[in-house]
């Protein structure tokens, strides 16, 4: 029998998770509400809760001043972009060391993770000369491509976990029906990886949208994502902390409403190791 | 057609050899089961025959030929696995058609066969459920339709009914077997279960250490056991093992009799004991006796013996239904 649970105990559950809820959430609510604030209000102390004058300015402003929807497109041509090439790559390398395993296999996913913990900082010149002579500074297809090298370690990783778990009797079964190579792939390894796959890519895509240090570095205007455009927000001009917030909803609008509705399958991918 | 020949079949996996020198044949139609202890390499050799692993030397046969560097699916070879290992994202219907449609057979063709296989099956109601909503008879038996519809020359059935409780293997025995029967077709069955390898067998291979220890039907193996290894293996309760002055008089050096030939007294016999536990299960008892002269005795008796723990009895071998072994452990004439 499951065990009973008193309605104050429950009450009191809830509460809590509304607090921890609030508590989290309240930094985006407060950068929302800043955003529609004048920088006077903006400003003031103590803080305006709701009742300041509500404005839009600060978005006419923000459009005004950089293209938001460039940087828009920009931020999902690279997170995307750089997302399906990189499942491209990684699936077959996390298959083939899923299930024909080597004695490097180990090393080898150790080596590509270890490649995570250099700071980027510390190849950047080369990189950054790299770009330079092959004229991919500022250019989708150059950045693009440096933020899915960047994530590969971690897609790969994450791939190998999820296809760990499928259970080689299964593809030795589609093997004994007659399946070829790519069938078996197609067919009996995809849709069973799928959840896994999914939210490896949702990771990726995260991943990628919040890039920042190479962006900036290596991307100017017609490459540059929504990062730079918050960044182009702070600094020069002393602190403007409504219109930064403004820049900042709209630069998180759209990986937001993308999160809220696959917030399912990201907590699905998420426990899935260990519910299994 | 499905008859199965293994020449000198070697299996190493590194420096380790997992199956040692291999030969046997499996005839058309026969119901083969290959048993032995965990680790004796009786799955090994399955999925050799399967193509599933690559033999280190030696050939196997299907039909006459040579299929030893054949892929797994140009075997003509259906496997059931241990794990029925189903495709979990497909439904029944799926499951079963898959291997016809990676034959590519028109969706008619394909239709008739897995309605026939289901309802062979009895599993034309579950036709569209997926195989987490099914019992483990039911995905066991959807295991076996998958193998059905290929119409294999040969089954393969690994451990199949290991992970179903006691009463529903029993059923799963029967209609196996009743498959077996219908069907005709050629089966080889891996089980680490004496009594599974015993009901189900036309042939049984006894295998030890990656080597075969004795073929034969059954009832040759029950009563004509080549060694103690095979004379332990087949039988239950296990066979009476005896060495020593009772061994020496009948000119061996060991003797086994197995619980159920032996005669049994409370006044006058051979070895006389005491009785340390009685299994009364009806139709028999299992009596265990602590004998000083010969160690412990296992005695099966016929329906409800009256026999107390603690009591002195006494036990005698019946001399014609005796087997006796030389040193080495072989059977002796």
């Amino acid at each position: 029998m499951a065990r009973k649970v008193s309605t104050s105990r429950r009450v009191a559950m809830s509460a809590v998770a509304w607090l921890v809820a609030l508590l989290i959430f309240f930094p985006i609510l407060w950068m929302f509400l800043t955003s529609f604030k004048t920088e006077a209000d903006a400003y003031a102390v103590p803080p305006k809760f709701l009742f300041f004058h509500w404005t839009t300015e600060n978005y006419v402003e923000v459009q005004s001043r950089v293209d938001y929807v460039l940087h828009a497109i920009n931020s999902i041509v690279l997170a995307v972009g750089a997302n399906i090439f990189g499942l491209i790559l990684a699936i077959p390398a996390a298959w083939s060391m899923a299930f024909s395993p080597t004695k490097r296999t180990k090393d080898l996913l150790m080596w590509m993770l270890s490649t995570k913990m250099m700071p980027g900082a510390g190849v950047f010149m080369a990189i950054y000369f790299i770009y330079l002579r092959a004229h991919l500074l500022d250019s989708r297809w150059g950045i693009g491509f440096l933020l899915m090298m960047v994530n590969l370690p971690i897609i790969v990783w994450m791939l190998y976990t999820y296809f760990k778990e499928i259970p080689v009797d299964i593809l030795e079964a589609a093997r004994m029906d007659g399946a070829s190579l790519r069938n078996e792939i197609i067919y009996v390894l995809t849709p069973m990886a799928v959840p896994g796959i999914a939210s490896t890519m949702l990771l990726s895509v995260i991943l990628s949208w919040n890039e920042a240090f190479w962006t900036l570095n290596l991307a100017n205007v017609n490459a540059a994502p929504l990062t730079n455009m918050i960044a182009s927000f702070s600094s020069p001009e002393g602190d403007f902390w409504a219109l930064l917030s403004a820049a900042s909803v709209l630069a998180i609008a759209p990986i937001l409403i993308i999160g809220w509705f696959s917030q399912k399958q990201l907590v699905r991918g998420l426990t899935f190791g260990a519910v299994k | 057609m499905g008859s199965i020949e293994l020449k000198n079949v070697r299996k190493d996996f590194g420096a380790i050899s997992v199956i040692n020198d291999v030969s046997f044949k499996v005839n058309d139609g026969e119901f083969t089961v290959f048993v032995g202890p965990s680790g004796c390499g009786k799955s090994t050799l399955l999925r050799l025959i399967a193509g599933l692993e690559d033999i280190s030397s030696g050939n196997i046969l299907i039909d006459g030929k040579d299929v030893s560097n054949v892929g797994p699916a140009q075997r003509g070879l259906a496997m059931v696995f241990q794990s029925y290992a189903l495709y979990p994202h497909m439904t029944v219907r799926n499951n079963i058609a898959f291997a016809l449609k990676m034959a590519k057979q028109p969706k008619n063709v394909i239709d008739e066969k897995v309605n026939k296989a289901a309802a062979i099956l009895n599993l034309t109601d579950y036709l569209d459920r997926r195989p987490r909503q099914l019992s483990g008879g039911q995905r066991q038996r959807v295991a076996i339709g998958r193998a059905i519809v290929r119409e294999p020359a040969a089954f393969l059935f690994d451990e199949p009914l290991s992970n179903l409780d006691a009463a529903l293997r029993v059923q799963m025995r029967l209609e196996i077997g009743d498959l077996h029967n219908n069907l005709k077709t050629t089966m080889t069955y891996v089980t680490h279960d004496q009594v599974e390898a015993m009901t189900m067998a036309d042939k049984i291979v006894v295998l030890n250490k990656g080597a075969v220890a004795q073929i034969g039907s059954p009832l040759e193996l029950y009563n004509k056991p080549n060694g103690l290894f095979v004379a332990r293996f087949i039988g239950s309760p296990t066979m009476n093992i005896v060495s020593g002055p009772a061994a020496a008089k009948r000119n061996a050096a060991s003797i086994g009799i197995r619980p159920e030939h032996v005669d049994f007294s409370t006044s006058a016999g051979e070895w006389p004991g005491k009785v340390r536990i009685a299994e009364h299960l009806g139709a028999d008892t299992f009596v265990y006796v602590d004998s000083d002269a010969v160690g412990p005795l296992t005695v099966r008796l016929e329906g409800e013996a009256p026999v107390k723990p603690g009591q002195t009895v006494y036990v005698t071998p019946q001399e014609n239904r005796l087997h006796r072994f030389d040193r080495d452990g072989k059977s002796m004439a």
